[in-house]
This record gives structure tokens, sequence and C-alpha cells, in this order.
């Protein structure tokens, strides 16, 4: 397991906001927590990236533990992420902001660079027309992208996408999801969470289920799609 | 009211002006920013801007000893730029202390940011003070003979002993303008240019604007932000060191409660001009030094601080987040 999460407990003041959950993202897989509103998955992910203290539990990223490492240095180890609500940086242009997801690097001027910038404009070729553009302008699809394109600006190993699909138009949903399979199979680990459990379940290789800040189920993407209690829930009944 | 006064004097009324406004949008860069950063008001900021009128006016004495002298600005300026360095450090290391001991530690607690201001408002008392004791702090050391050309009668005025002679180079209207006016408009607007390309540039810089506009984001990003903020101060006190020289090198004495005045002026320029904007400081800080001047031609010197706070509240009242500013969240620093 590339990442391994064990019996977290997270509180924010006295309410507990994650109780004892456990799993693992599989390097190479496609990782999807799915589940309600206020079920605890964008504070999972804010965990992992170190921006929530931990109760209870450890975080382990590729053999070491990093529950109490700071947040720069979990960039560094390749651990970035694209935050729910976008967090582009408002002031700054499109090349700034990719600019800024490479903060931790220290291969600026070399191709290498480049050629990540251009890897990033060949998945949204919108970002290279805006480049100059700052962000606080641009549409919620546009940032939704350039968040994406900056989570990935680190060379991260492991990417968390938080609610990449919130607020777009349906046929935006479903570029995004092909491009986080593009991702994916361009050699990038996911942890993806989503409230459009239909979408995330289709491109999960491992799903979990997150009902009140615990694991309720937990399968392949394939196998909880057909569970009846997750349809029930999550995809709209009987689909 | 002497309008009259005015237009008479207008280039001179204005290129002093420019001179005091210049001082002030460098002392206001130090507000602006880390109220970007914070959301806070610095107000321990003035102390930063006193220690550096006294660190400058020291290294004359240490140097000349106390005799004074009048010189004129070409004849000294090897010394003035040690004392513009000394000014600079002193301030940057006083900025930083405060970060670390008043803010800091509130800071990891998450504390409300009103009991920061409180903490700001308790170290710049501390700060003064501790320069209106300095003679009793170098008793308590047993040094107040070997250095009582800096510490003693500590509540008084203290004079740089060398008063630089103002030259005039040339005339605009019928004012003479001085070597003097010049280096200090000049060296206040090549400081705000180069911070300007530090924080558009430079990776600190970009660090500095994402802690900015979206703390969380930046620290997503791999920003140390504890790092960012103490840059921050750093930077902060430099300017206000390098305004502390350059407001010596025009008025030549300070006093322990010299920040006061300035920094609420400063405040008030960062304020104007939008707080939080870097330009706006600029902006802020001319426009304030520029009207301060032209108002107390017009209504007596009296009414200087009154001309000054009208300005703020009539711009306040038309747009409420200041000249340059924009709505809180938005494009900041």
């Amino acid at each position: 397991m590339l990442l391994e999460v064990e019996g977290l407990c997270v509180n924010y003041g006295h309410i507990e906001a994650i109780r004892n959950i456990s799993f693992g993202v599989a390097e190479g897989e496609v990782t999807t927590l799915i589940g309600a509103n206020g079920a605890g998955k964008t504070t999972t992910l804010k965990t992992i990236s170190g921006l929530r203290k931990v109760r209870e539990g450890k975080i382990v990223f590729d053999g070491k533990d990093i529950t109490r490492l700071a947040p720069y240095d979990r960039v560094k180890l390749g651990i970035s992420q694209s935050p729910e609500g976008r967090g582009c940086f408002p002031g700054m242009t499109v090349r700034e902001n990719l600019d800024m997801g490479a903060y931790v690097r220290t291969d600026r001027k070399t191709p290498a660079y480049r050629e990540d910038v251009e890897r990033v404009f060949q998945l949204f070729p919108r970002l290279e027309e805006r480049v100059n553009q700052t962000a606080g302008t641009m549409s919620g699809g546009e940032q939704q992208m350039l968040a994406i394109g900056r989570a990935l600006m680190a060379r991260p190993r492991l990417v968390l996408l938080d609610e990449p699909s919130m607020g777009l138009a349906p046929r935006l949903i479903q570029q995004i999801f092909t491009i986080i399979s593009e991702i994916n199979q361009q050699g990038t680990t996911v942890l993806l969470v989503e409230q459009n459990a239909a979408q995330a379940l289709r491109r999960a290789h491992q799903a979990h289920v997150l009902e009140t800040g615990e694991i309720v189920r937990s399968g392949t993407g394939e196998e909880l799609s057909g569970d009846p209690s997750v349809r029930a829930a999550y995809l709209g009944g009987d689909v | 009211m002497h309008f009259d006064f005015l237009f008479q004097h207008i280039f001179e009324l204005t290129i002093t002006g420019l001179a005091l406004g210049a001082i002030y949008a460098l002392v206001a860069l130090g507000y602006t920013m880390v109220y970007g950063i914070l959301q806070l008001i610095n107000f321990a900021h003035s102390e930063v801007f006193m220690f550096g009128t006294f660190a400058f006016a020291w290294v004359f004495v240490f140097i000349h000893g106390t005799t004074s002298a009048s010189q004129g600005l070409g004849s000294t300026i090897g010394l003035l730029i040690l004392a513009l360095v000394a000014a600079m450090l002193t301030s940057a290391a006083v900025a930083l202390l405060i970060e670390r001991v008043a803010y800091r530690p509130l800071l990891k607690k998450d504390a409300p940011k009103l009991i920061a201001l409180i903490s700001a408002i308790g170290a710049s008392f501390t700060l003064s003070e501790l320069m209106g004791v300095r003679d009793k702090v170098a008793a308590w050391f047993g040094l107040e003979d070997n250095l009582s050309n800096y510490v003693s009668n500590a509540r008084d005025i203290y004079a740089n002993p060398v008063t630089i002679n103002p030259k005039g180079l040339f005339t605009i209207g019928d004012y003479t303008v001085t070597d003097v006016d010049l280096v200090v408009i000049g060296a206040a607007l090549a400081m705000m240019l180069a911070l300007d390309i530090f924080v558009r540039r430079t990776r600190f810089g970009r660090g500095i604007r994402a802690v900015a506009q979206d703390p969380e984001s930046a620290l997503l990003m791999g920003v140390n932000s504890t790092r960012i903020i103490q840059i921050t101060f750093l930077i902060g006190g430099l300017m206000a060191g390098a305004a502390a020289a350059l407001y010596m090198l025009k008025i030549g004495t300070t006093r322990q409660n010299a920040g006061f005045i300035l920094g609420v002026k400063a405040f008030t320029a960062a304020v104007l001009g939008g707080i939080g904007n870097l330009r706006g400081a600029l902006l802020g800080g001319l426009l304030l030094g520029v009207v301060e001047n032209w108002g107390s031609a017009v209504f007596g010197t009296q009414w200087k601080d009154v001309v000054a706070f009208v300005l703020l509240v009539l711009i306040l009242l038309v747009r409420p987040s200041g000249l340059l500013g924009e709505a809180l969240g938005k494009a900041r620093a």
C-alpha cells in the first residue's frame, strides 16, 4: 500500500469528525471515498495533507509514519491535493498558480519542469489559452481544471482530489472524470472524494463508503456499484 | 485660510510632502504586508521604526562622538550608508523579535485575532518604554558611564550629532530642490521597487502572496507558513529601518515615542491605499504626505493631523476598501 490510514480519529473541537477509520490506497490505483455531506470525507483528505490534527491513529505513506509531519514535508514526500472549492489563488495568473503547485520543486528552470507544464496543458488545453488570466476571473470549471493541474505540478506520487465535480455542468463532469482516469493511467495514484458516487465508483479500483465519520462499506468500485444499500443511498435507487 | 500661500509655495509643499509621504509609505508597507498574511494590525510596528531611528543616530555618535557638527550630504556618504544598514538591521531584528514573542505563540494556539492585537499593543508599550528607561537598564549592568553618550536622559529628544546640510540642486517654480529631498524620495522609491520585484518574481515572494490569498491552499502547495510569516516581518522591518534612516536624514532627531504619531500616519496611509495592497501603501503614503502639507499651508500647521484624518474618513466613505483595495478574500498582496 502506498498510503495506509489506521484507526484514524479527528475532532473538530469536541465533535468527532472522523471515528476510527482505516483504509489503504494501493500504488497505481484509483481509490474513492464516497458519502453524503458531512460524512467526514473532506476532513479525511485534510488530515492526510496535515491540515488537521490527528487525535488517534496513524497515517503511513510509503512505509513512513507521517502522522505528525508538517504539511510542507508531506508535499515534498509526494502527496499533493486539489482541495474542495478549488482553492486557486485568485490574484495569481494561471501560470503563477501552476508555479505555486511546484513550490517545493527545485528544478524550475529545467526541461523536465517545462514538460510537466506541457503535460498539464495537454490535459487541460483551456488552461493554455488562459495562461495569463488571473484565476479569480475564471469560471468554476476552469478553476477546477487549474486546481487539478496545479496539484499535478508537484509531481505527486499520490494526488488527493476533493469533489472535483462539484458545481460543474454535466458535460464538464464527464470530461473531468475522463481526465482523472488519464492521470491515473499516466502513473499517478489517486485518492478521490466524491458526492457523485456513480461516476466515482465507475472509475475507482477500490471504494469506501463513509457515513457520519465511519467507514460502513468497502469493496471494489464494481462491487459497491452493485450493492443494493449503496445503490439505494447514493445512486438514486434502482437506476 | 491661506489659499494664496498654498499656491505661492505649491512646488515646495508638494516636494517636501512627497519626501514625508515616501517615509510614511515605507513604514506603511510593514503594516500592509503583515495584514495581508495574518489579517492583523501589527501595532508594535511603530516601535520597529523607532528603534531604527536610534540605531541610525548611534552610528553617528559612535564614529563622531557627541560634538555637534554640520556637514553636507556628500562628505558623509559612507557614514550614511553604514547608519542606513545599521537602522535596517536593527529594525529587522526588532520586527523578528515581535513576531517570535508577541505573535507566534498565540498563532500556534489559534488564539482569536483580538488577543493578538492586545499582545501587539503590549509589545509596542514595552519596546517604547524600554527605550525610555535605557539609562536605567545600562545602570543595572554598571555601564551608565561607558554608554552615557547613548543612554543618558533617556526620555528626552535624542539628536544625531551631525546635522546634514541640504544642498540646493535645481529650481522648480520658486523652490530649490535639495539633494536630501532627492535622496529621500529616490531611496524610498528604489526600496519599494525592489520589494515589488521580490514579491512578484521570487519563490518566497510567491509564497507570501499565496499565504495572503489562501492560507490553506498555500499549505497544500508545500509553503512553510511559519517561515513566510517570519520573512514578512523581516521585510517589514527592513523597510521600516530604511524609513527610519531617511527620517533621521530629514528631521535629525528622535525620541522613545517618535514611532507613535508616525506609526499612526503610516497605518492611515496603508488603509487609505487599501490595506493588504503594496502599491496601495505607496499611493496612500505619498498622497497623505502631500495633502497633509497642503492642508497645513491652508489651515495652519496645527491642523496638519486633522487634515490627514479627515482625508482618511472622506476616502473611506466613498471607497470603504481604500483606493486600491479589493474586497476581502479577493486578490491581495
